[in-house]
């Protein structure tokens, strides 16, 4: 269950092209699991900007010496996430969390890989820990289009078993993206499950790549969110469920993580005739 | 936002409102499409403390609403195209409503249709329903493909469905009809409405609206078109209940558009709003209708009020010393600024 926190910011710091933001949140920390997130209002009270941003949590301190803190990584992209970088230690920051549906963790020590695209390997290395404490096998691969967009590497070498590198610029490990890698290292490590949370195009990639070896894959999905607590309808996919229909599903609430195969990538963005109730179905009314 | 002020004691006023037959214990309720139906929110406050739960528009049958993108923020607002998805009635009565009725919360059902029958027969089924307190007739969503489709834009379209519910609602539960203001007139819907039978207005729904992203230079929502609404539409629904207020005096009406404070509320009271739903600000601030019925409280009793219903439409009247000598309490920061 998630918590609304008026929270204080206790550090900010630049990560590469990132920023890394730590901020004190009574309550939350020990509710977050691996894949959780965290929706931040950006600014102020009287701000232009009704809706939160939402962010994977990096890191948890249930008890620091201030109280629980909440780690997230984000990139400026446009004002909301500007004004979140110009916010300094001890400003106040309005959280709720943590959202949405976590990693799934294996009951048995397996061969797990976890794919990372960009600052989508922020959720991966507490996972990467949670999964080493069930004493499970590490591999990770990390992607992005230059070195300056890598987050994690020093985290990832510590806690794993292996790391690749990929860059689209080739400044860092090898020249190409992490789905130019990732078949020969599930063959090599003998992968039984893969996690990843990147960019869509990446988690497509990756699904498939996973999906011909028969290995299960679970991936965190990015879509833009406008409330991250599942009243607004707007972060929905369509997601294939048990009884085999797919429906246009939040990835607020029923996920960011899912099955990588019960996600329809090629449908993302269009609204197919078989989806539940499907205003492009033959009569519908639309 | 800000949150429930816990240190001050509750303020002592009573904010029952009737709307109706129906007597509610508060005026602040939540708007439709804005809350799910009410689970998401009962996470972070007691929803049973709302005034009313007003539930997103629900069909007859499953429906999956548009493609995506369907949501661009806009300047103290936002763009949706949601496109009514929902499970339809049946699975609505039995999951949605029945959680409601199970907490104690109030219900206000939101319906939307194709066509008249369709509204009919969605009145039907909430016959006997337990947890209904009132039924909401959308019938002025912007995400219909068809233009035509938006009966709230025709003022016989608007009065042929409403009548058509009221045939078919259970007795005793008000129907209030909400309108759109991408109208010529407002007051000529809003007195169709009313003489086909609506016991009440819900006023405004969101205006269609549209943004483009210089990126990629396409509309930047899958369905091209959608409905605005935050705080940036409220001098638009402040001036509709008014107008609506002015020329229907004795009609219950639930005032909706970028509420976000206490304050916002007010004005929505004092134009002529009996009731007010807090919708878009929920999604930036999951508690904030409990939080505005606090501060309406508050503001009521800084003015001297010990009923709320007493300040339902003051602003109609020649103005009167409401105020103890001293500056406004809660503060007014244009006040300043007019001298």
């Amino acid at each position: 269950m998630p918590v609304q926190v008026q929270g204080e910011v206790l550090s900010i710091r630049r990560v590469g092209a990132y920023q890394a933001m730590t901020v004190v949140a009574p309550g939350m920390a020990e509710l977050t699991r691996p894949g959780h997130f965290v929706a931040v209002q950006v600014g102020g009270p009287e701000s232009s900007m009704l809706l939160r941003r939402a962010f994977a949590i990096y890191d948890v301190k249930e008890r620091g010496v201030y109280g629980g803190t909440v780690e997230f990584i984000f990139a400026v992209h446009g004002k909301g996430t500007a004004w979140l970088s110009s916010r300094r230690a001890q400003d106040k920051l309005d959280l709720v969390g943590p959202l949405g549906q976590p990693f799934k963790l294996p009951r048995e020590a397996v061969n797990a890989t976890l794919v990372g695209g960009g600052y989508g390997s922020a959720p991966l290395l507490p996972l990467a820990t949670a999964l080493r404490e069930r004493g499970c096998r590490v591999d990770f691969v990390l992607g992005a289009g230059s070195t300056d967009k890598l987050f994690g590497q020093l985290d990832a070498k510590r806690i794993a078993t292996s790391i690749e590198v990929t860059t689209d610029d080739g400044s860092t490990g090898r020249r190409g993206r992490v789905s130019d890698v990732l078949p020969g290292l599930l063959d090599r490590t003998g992968a039984e499950v893969v996690y990843a949370c990147g960019p869509m195009a990446m988690l497509k990639a990756v699904t498939e790549q996973c999906t011909e070896r028969g290995i299960p894959c679970q991936v965190a999905v990015e879509e833009s969110m406008a409330c991250g607590i599942g009243v607004c309808m707007t972060c929905v996919l369509p997601v294939i469920g048990d009884d085999g229909l797919t429906r246009m599903v939040r990835s607020c609430v029923e996920g960011p993580v899912f099955l990588g195969d019960r996600v329809r990538w090629d449908d993302i963005g269009s609204l197919p005739e078989d989806v539940v109730g499907s205003l492009n179905a033959p009569g519908a009314h639309r | 936002m800000r949150p429930a002020n816990e240190e001050l004691p509750a303020p002592v006023i009573d904010m029952t409102t009737r709307l109706g037959a129906v007597t509610f214990p508060n005026p602040v309720f939540t708007a439709s499409g804005c809350a799910a139906a009410g689970q998401e929110l009962d996470q972070f406050f007691d929803i049973s403390e709302l005034g009313g739960v007003v539930t997103k528009s629900i069909m007859l049958s499953p429906r999956s609403g548009r493609a995506t993108p369907r949501m661009a923020e806009t300047p103290s607002g936002m763009l949706n195209s949601i496109g009514l998805q929902g499970p339809g009635i049946e699975a609505f009565l039995d999951k949605d409503l029945a959680w409601l009725a199970s907490r104690g919360a109030r219900a206000v059902v939101s319906i939307a249709g194709s066509s008249v029958d369709d509204y009919a027969k969605l009145a039907n089924k909430l016959r006997g329903q337990k947890g209904l307190a009132m039924i909401e007739v959308n019938i002025s969503c912007p995400n219909v493909e068809d233009r035509g489709q938006v009966f709230a834009c025709d003022p016989r379209a608007a009065a042929a469905v409403v009548q058509a519910v009221k045939r078919s609602a259970p007795t005793g539960v008000p129907v209030f009809a909400k309108l759109s203001p991408d109208v010529t007139d407002i007051v000529e819907i809003a007195t169709a409405c009313v003489e086909a039978g609506a016991d009440g207005l819900s006023v405004i729904n969101t205006l269609l609206g549209m943004v483009i992203d210089t990126t990629t230079m396409r509309p930047a929502l899958g369905g091209i078109t959608g409905g605005l609404s935050g705080p940036a539409i409220r001098p638009v629904a402040v001036r509709c209940v008014w107008q609506i207020r002015q020329a229907l005096p004795d009609v219950p009406i639930l005032g909706m558009g970028g509420i976000r404070t206490g304050l916002d509320a007010l004005e929505f009271v004092l134009a002529g709003a009996n009731a007010v739903s807090v919708g878009t600000t929920v999604f930036g601030d999951p508690t904030a209708p409990i939080r505005v019925l606090d501060e309406l409280a508050r503001a009521l009793v800084d003015r001297g009020f010990e009923r709320f219903e007493d300040a339902i439409g003051l602003a109609h009247k020649p103005p009167v010393l409401l105020l103890p000598e001293g500056p406004d309490p809660v503060g007014d920061e244009l006040q300043g600024a007019a001298e």
